[in-house]
């Protein structure tokens, strides 16, 4: 079986009109941990919402294959059964529904089986466990309340849950202090395996200091300006994201 | 073209409701409403002099008062057309045995007599204007809790109580329908709780219209005496016509020292129904009414309980939710008094519309200079789940003390596309993303609501797809 989990090839993506991706080509095979790096409004999050497949984010031209599939016409839904996951940057509220009876929902939706309730709650509680996340939570409304850091677990909390084959993490460092930082780093690190991938969306290096990045991508004004291994961490930590702006 | 999906919430499931018994009543008056129809009526109840008096005065200023034409248009509804009194053919019964088939089947099919079995501590069953069975159980009359009808009530040892407090609280003054209420009122329920007894177990009274073109004026009158407990449970449906129905009933309620009643009511009248119910409660020092609302059914709704907070300490809850679809105008709300010092109210309502439907939130707060120190607050939330339906909040607050704590916080929303992307992301699908948002958006107020309502409830906002070409 190949190892190319997902290929973007010279998607372009419009908001309202507005061109926001120009001509985006991203490989990621099986795996592998890919960091994209770059400015605020540079189109990051634009980009994951592509993958996903939100409806507001319009492709004007290219492709998009998952596991050699076209995906460009699936719903979010679909995707997500396929295996992708999106760890949003403001997860939504959602009122009257409880943290753990929506995780089953969405996991039994993913999956399309029903796990035993019993092992269903084994496996909350373990990682709720590795996220020091109170056990209250479980009954707690969907993000309702919840502190930033609380929300940005809860998205890695479901990401665990879910086991997708990629997960696209957009910005789920940022408003964390150093302690919660270092948490969803080990829970992100317990997701990782040979088969599983990451692409990890930040203005910040915080996070990545713990895990084993593979390729890193810059993105300024909505295209790929740079893509190169972890030095380009090191020279984004010293010189910031001018260089690339003036490529 | 993309194709793109519609989605919609579904229909309550009115076939339960909609069957219709064709028993042939046993006696109807002429449609209308005349001097001659009251007296008619008053005979034929055997009424006692004082309220053929209370009728025919009731009728006079029904004539001279206006139609309110501050709320949902009633034009649709023209007493010319309206039966007011149908009685069905039977006595009423404390058996279900004794109840004809047709009528006993009706009830059967709503679930009562099986509620009454595993559930409730009594029950009153009126179909069209008369009640046709009552009953409650041994233990619970034993304590000298009274539950019968407004019609035994009157000629038995309760005739003075039912006297000093019928209609006293709701004057036929107060309105065109409560006028009208006053001259043609059949049937309802009479409670009495004696001090100090507490009532584990509900009692529940059903009402159901099956006659056409015909109204329904029950009459509900309950004391809850000095540190007694009540849970009451008042449910309402009809089969659906083509012409107008009308429901005017009243519900009096007094609620003595440190009382405490809960009404619940579960309204589910067919879409031809004009509901314009009229509620109160008078809450003396230490009581306490909590009031519980489920509205789904009727075309149009004006229902606005009130609570007049009278005595120190005296408190009130309301918890309430509307569902508005296609052709319904549901005008609902909460009226509160504050009377006297350190009173507390909270109110906290939700409407969902849909398919064109439309919801209205009033609410009335109003504290009297000598309530100082009381604390209200009122929060409202709708959710219009598309273009065409409407929902508006109308609240008035009327404070004339300083020493009070008010709040009042009204949200109308719509499900934001973003939330449904996000819950897709997680693999629902639109249909079970919606439904999922609607279910949470109701459900803080489905769980105050009696089991087997909250469970229609969650049915109810259970969703289905359609494919469309937009």
């Amino acid at each position: 079986m190949t190892k190319n989990l997902l290929r973007m090839h010279k998607i372009s993506v419009s908001i309202d009109e507005t061109q926001i991706l120009h001509q985006i080509t991203l490989s990621i095979n099986k795996g592998e941990v890919h960091v994209l790096l770059g400015p605020n409004g540079a189109g990051k999050s634009t980009l994951g919402y592509t993958i996903m497949g939100n409806p507001r984010y319009e492709v004007t031209e290219g492709s998009l294959l998952f596991e050699e599939e076209d995906i460009q016409t699936q719903s979010p839904d679909t995707r997500a059964r396929k295996g992708i996951f999106l760890s949003f940057q403001a997860p939504e509220e959602v009122p009257g529904v409880e943290l753990s009876s929506f995780v089953r929902t969405s996991t039994s939706a993913v999956s399309e089986s029903s796990e035993r309730l019993l092992a269903f709650q084994k496996r909350l509680k373990e990682n709720m466990n590795l996220l020091n996340m109170d056990q209250a939570y479980t009954s707690r409304e969907l993000n309702v309340g919840f502190s930033g850091g609380e929300k940005k677990k809860s998205e890695i909390l479901q990401m665990l849950m879910l086991n997708p084959k990629l997960a696209i993490l957009d910005e789920t460092d940022s408003g964390l202090d150093v302690d919660a930082v270092k948490t969803v780093s080990s829970g992100v690190k317990n997701y990782l395996n040979k088969d599983n991938s990451l692409l990890i969306i930040t203005h910040n290096t915080k996070i990545l200091e713990e895990l084993p990045v593979d390729f890193v991508h810059i993105m300024v004004g909505g295209r790929i300006v740079a893509t190169g291994g972890p030095e380009l961490i090191t020279k984004v930590n010293t010189e910031g994201f001018h260089p690339f702006e003036e490529v | 073209m993309k194709e793109k999906k519609k989605t919609y919430v579904d229909d309550v499931k009115r076939s339960i409701y909609d069957e219709t018994c064709n028993l042939e009543p046993d006696f109807t008056v002429n449609a209308g409403l005349t001097a001659d129809i009251v007296e008619q009526i008053s005979k034929e109840k055997n009424d006692p002099d004082w309220m053929l008096l209370h009728r025919l005065a009731s009728l006079e200023l029904y004539n001279k008062l206006n139609v309110p034409n501050w709320g949902p248009s009633l034009d649709g509804l023209s007493m010319e057309n309206i039966v007011t009194y149908v009685r069905p053919n039977t006595k009423m019964s404390d058996s279900w045995e004794e109840v004809p088939d047709g009528i006993k089947n009706t009830f059967e099919r709503l679930g009562i007599p099986q509620a009454e079995r595993t559930s409730l501590a009594g029950v009153g069953a009126q179909y069209d204007s008369e009640v046709v069975y009552h009953n409650v159980r041994e233990e619970v009359a034993a304590l000298g809790v009274i539950y019968t009808d407004i019609e035994s009530a009157l000629h038995g040892p309760y005739s003075e109580m039912i006297k000093q407090h019928f209609m006293k609280l709701i004057t036929p003054r107060d309105h065109k329908f409560a006028a009208l209420h006053g001259a043609v009122w059949s049937g309802g329920s009479f409670v009495y709780v004696p001090p100090g007894v507490k009532v584990d177990i509900p009692l529940q009274s059903y009402f159901r219209l099956n006659a056409a073109g015909a109204g329904q004026f029950e009459h509900t009158l309950i004391i809850v005496d000095k540190g007694a407990d009540l849970h009451f449970i008042e449910g309402c449906s009809a089969p659906k016509y083509n012409v107008a129905s009308l429901h005017a009933g009243v519900v009096e309620l007094f609620v003595e020292e440190d009382a405490k009643l809960r009404y619940s009511t579960i309204e589910n009248w067919s879409k031809n129904m004009y509901n314009l119910n009229t509620k109160r409660a008078h809450v003396k020092r230490g009581g306490h009414i909590e009031w519980v609302s489920g509205s789904f059914g009727s075309h149009v709704s004006c229902l606005y309980p009130m609570s007049i907070l009278a005595g120190e300490k005296a408190s009130a809850e309301f918890t309430g939710i509307t569902f508005a679809g296609e052709g319904q105008s549901l005008d609902t709300g909460v009226k509160i008094v504050h009377s006297a010092p350190n009173t507390y109210s909270n109110i906290s309502s939700k409407s969902i519309s849909k398919n064109g439907g439309a919801s209205t939130f009033r609410s009335s707060v109003r504290v009297l200079p000598k309530a100082t120190g009381c604390k209200s607050s009122v929060s409202c939330e709708s959710l219009m789940l598309d273009d065409i339906s409407r929902s508006d909040t109308i609240p008035v607050i009327d404070v004339q003390t300083d020493q009070v704590d008010i709040g009042h916080e009204a949200k109308i929303g719509r499900i934001s596309d973003q939330a449904i992307f996000y819950l897709m992301s997680r693999g629902l699908r639109e249909a079970d993303a919606r439904a999922l948002i609607v279910n949470g958006f109701a459900n803080p107020i489905a769980k105050e609501l009696p089991l087997e309502y909250a469970v229609e409830m969650n049915h109810l906002i259970s969703l289905e797809m359609e494919g469309t070409i937009g």
